[in-house]
């Protein structure tokens, strides 16, 4: 059973056809990489995974059951989490809180309005174990708005992968770092158990080819290539794309 | 160490100050001279708890709120029309309870389909809505004439026609309204609540139902809305469609701007501001509108965030100017993280 089942997805907004006809299938335990230029579509391709949008057509499976009609929330319990390009987080509240939000989500204590939610010491120490993973422990009780973009990345990070997704889906995790930031990220990623699926959007071919098994090129919308790395650098096609020949 | 040292010293001071607030309310009759002063303080409390309300939605759910006095008046206008109809106390305030809920459950189910700007039109409409049922639908509200409640209740033998007796019953039940906001904004539901104001796709994203989060929000945001009605009809014994005018629902909303909105004393604060200006200064200025409007433009221009952050923020900077720099300034600063 494949982790990740995309079959002729479309998505048009208007005239524009973002999403043409897009097949994808992830195995269970594999990095994808996703790389195409501006434009192509690779992030609509996650709101769409992710249900934040509703695709026109096609079907989407994750881990063998059916859920394309499936409300966005509904995704994450199901073990699909993901990160943003633009970093979306709680910037007024603490690291912690952010990640006890994260885990929060997926138990029913999120409709509790009773308890404490500041005396929730086994869901506390779950967040500073996500935390730590991302090597952010020390920075637990500070507030998110007095980090660094850099510490924001990784809180983003960590936040999905509080959740124990199935299937985590990495939009631009390497945007706006700097090298060493990048290298820590990477170290990160590489770190992450293979009962985790990765999907992941990357502009930069550099970092992000040596962390991929297979890579799907996008272009107008459409995967054009997919194949190992070799496959993928050797193809005429991406050489035109990304170098105009 | 020290920042858990800090935090009990903290927690300590606030409870301290909480019970000196609690021993100067409750010796209120004592202190202050006559009736007419004790039924202010009683006024205060009950729009404290209306504010109160009403900041569940403004202050925590990032929803504003412009027809709350219709929900107030919808349970002033229920259990008045109970009582009329000869059921007793309890029931009258039951059914009243009951209605407010259904009615904002209904508010609530047509409002919620916006948020921003569009929710703020939709309540005012329906808050018009009612406003405008109270006013023309004579053969149940009497109309302009209103609805006269013969008289308070009087629990466990403790009649509430006396105006002290009555603002220590205001005063228990503004307690439990205050510490019912309190354990809610605190828990992880308000947490979730809170969440959904700031980043509502993100809470959407990470499995947060945020449509119905905000409907219980709001369900509550009702309930302390009706308590306050039923204070309010029981202290004036008398509900008119005046009182679910737009201008109510306004000047609510100003009580919690102005006290500081998404905080639990800031909606307080407001109310007494509002209802002293209003019921004192009118006394010696005949126009207090402006005198209150000129106090709403100062606290804009001096403290944005609103009278109780602004003033805790304004402390704050006195005691770091008045304390030595080398006793205060920079062991603050290596001890914050």
């Amino acid at each position: 059973m494949s982790a990740l089942v995309v079959s002729n997805l479309d998505k048009s907004f208007g005239g524009l056809r973002v999403t043409r006809a897009v097949s994808l299938r992830v195995e269970p335990g594999e990095r994808r990489l996703i790389i195409g230029p501006n434009g192509a579509g690779k992030t609509t391709l996650f709101n769409l995974i992710a249900g934040e949008m509703r695709a026109d057509r096609g079907s989407i499976a994750l881990f063998g059951q059916e859920l394309t009609r499936t409300a966005s929330r509904r995704r994450a319990h199901m073990g699909l989490s993901r990160t943003y390009q633009i970093i979306t987080l709680f910037p007024g509240d603490t690291l912690l809180h952010n990640v006890m939000l994260s885990l929060l989500a997926l138990t029913g204590l999120r409709w509790n309005p009773f308890l404490r939610l500041g005396r929730q010491r086994d869901l506390m120490a779950k967040a500073e174990a996500a935390l730590a993973r991302v090597n952010l422990a020390h920075l637990a009780a500070r507030p998110l708005a007095d980090t660094s973009y850099g510490e924001r990345r990784r809180v983003e990070i960590a936040m999905a992968l509080a959740q124990n997704p199935r299937l985590l889906l990495l939009d631009e995790p390497f945007a706006g770092l700097s090298v060493e930031e990048r290298r820590d990220v990477q170290k990160l990623l590489a770190a992450i158990p293979r009962d985790v699926t990765i999907v992941m959007i990357e502009h930069d071919m550099d970092v992000a080819l040596d962390f991929a098994e297979r890579i799907s090129v996008m272009h107008f919308g459409e995967v054009i290539v997919e194949g190992s790395r070799a496959e993928v650098v050797a193809d005429p096609r991406v050489k035109e794309i990304y170098l105009g020949e | 160490m020290s920042e858990n040292g800090s935090r009990a010293v903290n927690g300590r001071a606030k409870a301290v100050a909480l019970m000196l607030a609690a021993g100067v309310l409750a010796a209120l009759p004592f202190w202050v001279s006559g009736v007419f002063y004790v039924n202010i303080s009683s006024q205060i409390l009950i729009y404290a708890v209306f504010a109160l309300g009403l900041n569940v939605l403004v202050g925590y759910a990032g929803l504003v709120s412009l027809g709350h006095a219709g929900i107030l008046g919808l349970a002033a206008y229920a259990a008045a029309i109970a009582l009329a109809a000869g059921f007793g106390h309890a029931e009258a305030i039951l059914f009243a309870l009951a209605a407010t809920l259904a009615g904002t459950a209904v508010f609530a189910a047509l409002a919620l389909r916006a948020t921003g700007i569009g929710f703020i039109m939709i309540t005012l409409a329906l808050g018009q809505i009612l406003w405008g049922l109270a006013y023309r639908w004579i053969s149940l509200t009497s109309g302009d004439n209103g609805i006269n409640v013969a008289a308070r209740p009087a629990p466990f033998g403790f009649d509430l026609s006396d105006p002290n007796a009555f603002y220590y019953a205001t005063l228990v039940v503004f307690a439990l309204a205050l510490a019912a906001a309190a354990v809610f904004i605190h828990s992880p539901f308000g947490a979730s609540l809170k969440g959904t104001r700031d980043q509502p796709r993100r809470m959407n994203a990470l499995g947060y139902h945020v449509w119905l989060i905000r409907f219980y929000a709001c369900l509550f945001s009702g309930l302390l809305t009706g308590v306050a009605g039923i204070l309010f009809v029981y202290y004036n014994q008398f509900i008119s469609p005046q009182t679910l005018a737009l201008t109510s629902s306004a000047e609510v909303l100003l009580m919690v701007i102005s006290g500081g909105s998404g905080t639990l004393l800031g909606p307080i604060a407001g109310a007494a501001l509002v209802v002293i200006v209003k019921n004192l200064a009118s006394a010696y200025i005949e126009r207090w509108n402006m005198l209150l409007g000129a106090i709403f433009v100062a606290i804009v221009v001096f403290m944005p965030e609103g009278l109780v952050p602004g003033s805790v923020r304004l402390a704050r900077w006195a005691l770091k100017a008045l304390r030595p720099p080398a006793a205060g300034g920079p062991s603050q600063k290596a001890e914050a993280p």
